[in-house]
């Protein structure tokens, strides 16, 4: 008590001086800082990997032919319009005209064969090989881009949306790390590494100017830092809230805005199916009818999440609803396992040590307990240690991660991915879907959700929900989170 | 004198190139490959190669680590192999926060605990110096990252008058790093004032206890007179001493301050370049705060001589 009151004097005493000069003083109205908790640690996408550099400046710095909107659909950027041929092997972009890059060179189709074709001979990230598909890029005019795949390919227009699709110009990739130069209508000002990245408005930009002419992003490490800084008034918005439980603090503070939506992470409850007892899909489906999906979500996203049936959000074209297909059945479970000669389970979840995870981690495994599945969870160093034991080494029965890319399910087909999945009618469908109609495509991806569910190739706990507190004056964020970029365009104030 | 001096100071640069090859050898052992690290799990043979020909990590260890410390020694630590920056100028920047923080902290800490432990002292019988010992008692038991917490929950969330966190250089706006400067230095300063009154507290006991305080008092000086005129400077040398004790856990405190209050200084910028295995910005840091460890040591053993002439002799 003594304690309190004297720490609380000498206190008052120490910050009388500046009560004068509050925080909250009337900021620049054409400014707005966004808190982020991943810093990026430069700012070439092209050779380091991770989130946080395209979220930064993907269709704010840099800009593709082509991006996805706020409802998950391909619309026109630096293309008016494109057309694909017959085969569906050749692309024509119309470029826009009178587009300019921040160092001052104009943006023609043959910044579009330099960007492609450079995604192949200087990308170093695992992200480049979206662009093997790509047989060449031929500049037909100033204004006119053809680029010919060696196969029909959908994914290959999805993925212009991403980083690989960006537009760099050959006169401004000296110093990518530095001094990234787009054609978008932020330009990168400075940086403060620890702090904040700067962006101001470009004033050359050829389509509608930004309403905020400087934005700060500020890094946060610390989930509770970052609230905090909102609730102190020290930023307008929060990117992305990554402890659902912190929400109801800014939902009843009327200063405040929360949107809430989805995102394409899939926080998976990941089997070992190339292993021993995991190979076994009456043990997998065992394991899915013993999860109670809808406690796990509670428990481990305040039950903000969306509940998913497959490895599809519900932002994709061939979204169906598949949460029905493992209710929550304990018995079932029980008689399965009995059927698979498996009734005394044990088993090791592997999970990375970050809060969803692990909690998540804690309720599937009492409710695995419930059927006689004994669990042993081990958190690891997540990346570093997580990446190499269960990511490339293959050494687990089961794990919990996010799985933050759009589209993932492809993942599928591919055996030598960490879970092991080998089914040979998945991948024929995977490349049938990439190559056909975008209805066949649509078709074909529903069937392969509906047989990796049916396989229990994984366990879908729950979507992450996209959480965005901010200050009531900021419009035009998007409540859910579909591309890679964390798009300030359209970005308003009231 | 001056031997002595020469003395410290070799002892000191011994230290010191002893540290640089226990902290060379401690990131040379350590499991992982810096260029497949920064690479990233997919990445092929011929580009780690090529990655590591530019770190320089394919060269055998003596060669490099001559090379990284005569780097160092003219103020090139190399170029971070995650963020592709040179070392040199980011540690620098990011000591300079650090060292506002640890230093104000230690202001903070010292206004408080030298008149409050003094009184403490003098007043050891009376209500008012048991309360005083109480209250530092407690405030030893509270860490500096949970002071730094319930100052941004009152000060920042509650009535917004500070803010709850970030960095504003003070060449930059002088105002705006004050208040950004108050909450952290707090923080660190008032758990470590605690801390240090109550050796203040036990220093001055000790000398009040001295035979030459008596005869001071003897004289007709009442006990806070005497202490002041002839005690102190006596009472100053355990306390230099636990000083420059504290600033080395202070610069452990100042790694956490630094998470909670968002501030880009050397602390979290270790902790950073663990996360991305950046070993060489790691090798970089630690080795500035060893030496900095080292150097404090060697400026205490300093002090004492000018705090006590009989200390000269030795």
């Amino acid at each position: 008590m003594f304690g309190a009151t004297l720490v609380f004097a000498l206190l008052a005493a120490v910050t009388a001086c500046s009560a004068g000069s509050s925080v909250s003083v009337p900021a620049d109205p054409d400014a707005i800082s966004i808190g982020f908790t991943a810093e990026p640690a430069n700012l070439d996408f092209t050779r380091t990997d991770g989130a946080a550099i395209p979220q930064a400046l993907l269709y704010n710095v840099y800009e593709g032919l082509v991006k996805l909107d706020a409802g998950g659909k391909i619309v026109p950027l630096l293309a008016r319009e494109w057309t694909v041929s017959g085969d569906r092997r050749t692309y024509d972009f119309q470029l826009r005209e009178g587009v300019k890059f921040g160092n001052g060179q104009p943006f023609t189709a043959a910044d579009v064969k330099f960007s492609i074709d450079r995604v192949k001979t200087e990308w170093t990230i695992s992200l480049k090989s979206k662009m093997d598909v790509v047989e060449r890029v031929d500049v037909v005019g100033p204004a006119h881009a053809r680029v010919v795949l060696k196969r029909p390919s959908n994914n290959w227009l999805f993925d212009m949306t991403t980083r690989v699709g960006a537009m760099f110009s050959p006169s401004g990739v000296a110093d990518l790390a530095g001094n990234p130069v787009g054609t978008g209508p932020y330009a990168f000002a400075t940086r403060k590494r620890g702090d904040s990245i700067v962006l101001r408005a470009n004033p050359s930009y050829w389509g509608r100017k930004p309403t905020y002419t400087t934005v700060y992003l500020k890094y946060y490490k610390d989930p509770t830092a970052l609230n905090n800084a909102l609730l102190s008034n020290g930023i307008d918005v929060i990117s992305a809230i990554t402890t659902p439980d912190s929400i109801g603090q800014f939902e009843t503070d009327t200063r405040f805005t929360v949107l809430q939506g989805t995102t394409n992470s899939e926080v998976t409850l990941s089997f070992n199916n190339a292993k021993v007892p995991l190979n076994d899909k009456r043990v997998r489906q065992a394991l899915m009818y013993a999860i109670d999906r809808k406690a796990v979500m509670a428990t481990a996203a305040a039950g903000r999440g969306t509940l998913i049936g497959s490895m599809v959000p519900p932002t994709d074209p061939w979204y169906e609803d598949l949460t029905r297909v493992y209710p929550h059945d304990p018995g079932r479970a029980k008689a399965l396992l009995a059927e698979a000669g498996q009734p005394n389970l044990r088993l090791r979840l592997r999970v990375a040590n970050l809060p969803y995870a692990v909690s998540s981690a804690q309720v599937v495994a009492s409710q695995l307990a419930d059927v006689g599945v004994n669990v042993s969870i081990e958190p690891l160093d997540f990346p570093a240690v997580w990446l190499k034991q269960v990511f490339t080494d293959h050494d687990f029965d089961m794990s919990i991660i996010q799985h933050v890319e759009a589209r993932d399910i492809v993942t599928f087909g591919n055996p030598k991915y960490y879970w092991g999945y080998d089914n040979p009618k998945v991948k024929s469908l995977l490349a049938g879907a990439d190559t056909g109609t975008p209805e066949q495509q649509v078709a074909a991806m529903r069937e392969v959700a509906r047989t990796i569910a049916d396989d229990a190739a994984a366990g879908w706990l729950f979507l992450f929900p996209n959480l965005i507190a901010a200050k009531t004056k900021v419009t035009g964020l998007s409540g859910n989170l579909v591309s890679e970029s964390f798009d300030l365009t359209g970005l308003g104030r009231r | 004198m001056i031997l002595a001096i020469a003395r410290r100071a070799a002892i000191f640069v011994v230290s010191g190139a002893v540290a640089s090859v226990a902290v060379f050898l401690f990131m040379a052992v350590l499991p992982g490959d810096p260029a497949q690290v920064a690479l990233g799990i997919n990445a092929t043979p011929e580009l780690i190669a090529r990655t590591r020909a530019e770190f320089g990590t394919d060269r055998p260890l003596a060669t490099q680590y001559f090379d990284w410390i005569g780097g160092v020694l003219t103020g090139d630590f190399g170029r971070s192999y995650v963020t592709r920056d040179l070392i040199g100028p980011q540690l620098a920047d990011r000591l300079g926060v650090t060292l506002w923080l640890v230093g104000t902290a230690m202001v903070i800490a010292l206004v408080i605990a030298v008149p409050l432990g003094s009184f403490a002292a003098v007043r050891h019988r009376k209500l008012s110096g048991t309360v005083i010992s109480g209250v530092s008692q407690l405030g030893v038991a509270v860490p500096a990252f949970l002071a730094g917490i319930l100052l941004v929950q009152v000060f920042a969330v509650q009535w917004r008058l500070l803010p709850s966190g970030g960095w504003t250089p003070p060449d930059q706006d002088f105002g705006g790093f004050l208040r950004g400067l108050t909450l952290p230095a707090l923080a660190l300063g008032l758990v470590q004032g605690a801390v240090l009154t109550r050796y203040v507290r036990s220093a001055v006991l000790d000398t009040l206890r001295e035979d030459y305080l008596r005869t001071a008092r003897a004289k007709g000086l009442r006990p806070g007179q005497a202490l002041v005129r002839h005690g102190l400077r006596n009472a100053a040398v355990p306390v230099v001493t636990v000083l420059g004790l504290q600033l080395t856990t202070l610069l452990i405190g100042a790694v956490v301050v630094e998470r909670v209050f968002v501030l880009p200084g050397l602390g979290s910028m270790l902790l950073d370049s663990v996360a991305a295995r950046d070993l060489l910005t790691v090798q970089g840091i630690v080795l500035v705060l060893v030496i900095a460890a080292l150097l404090v040591n060697f400026l205490v053993d300093l002090l004492y001589t000018v705090i006590d002439p009989r200390l000269r002799r030795s």
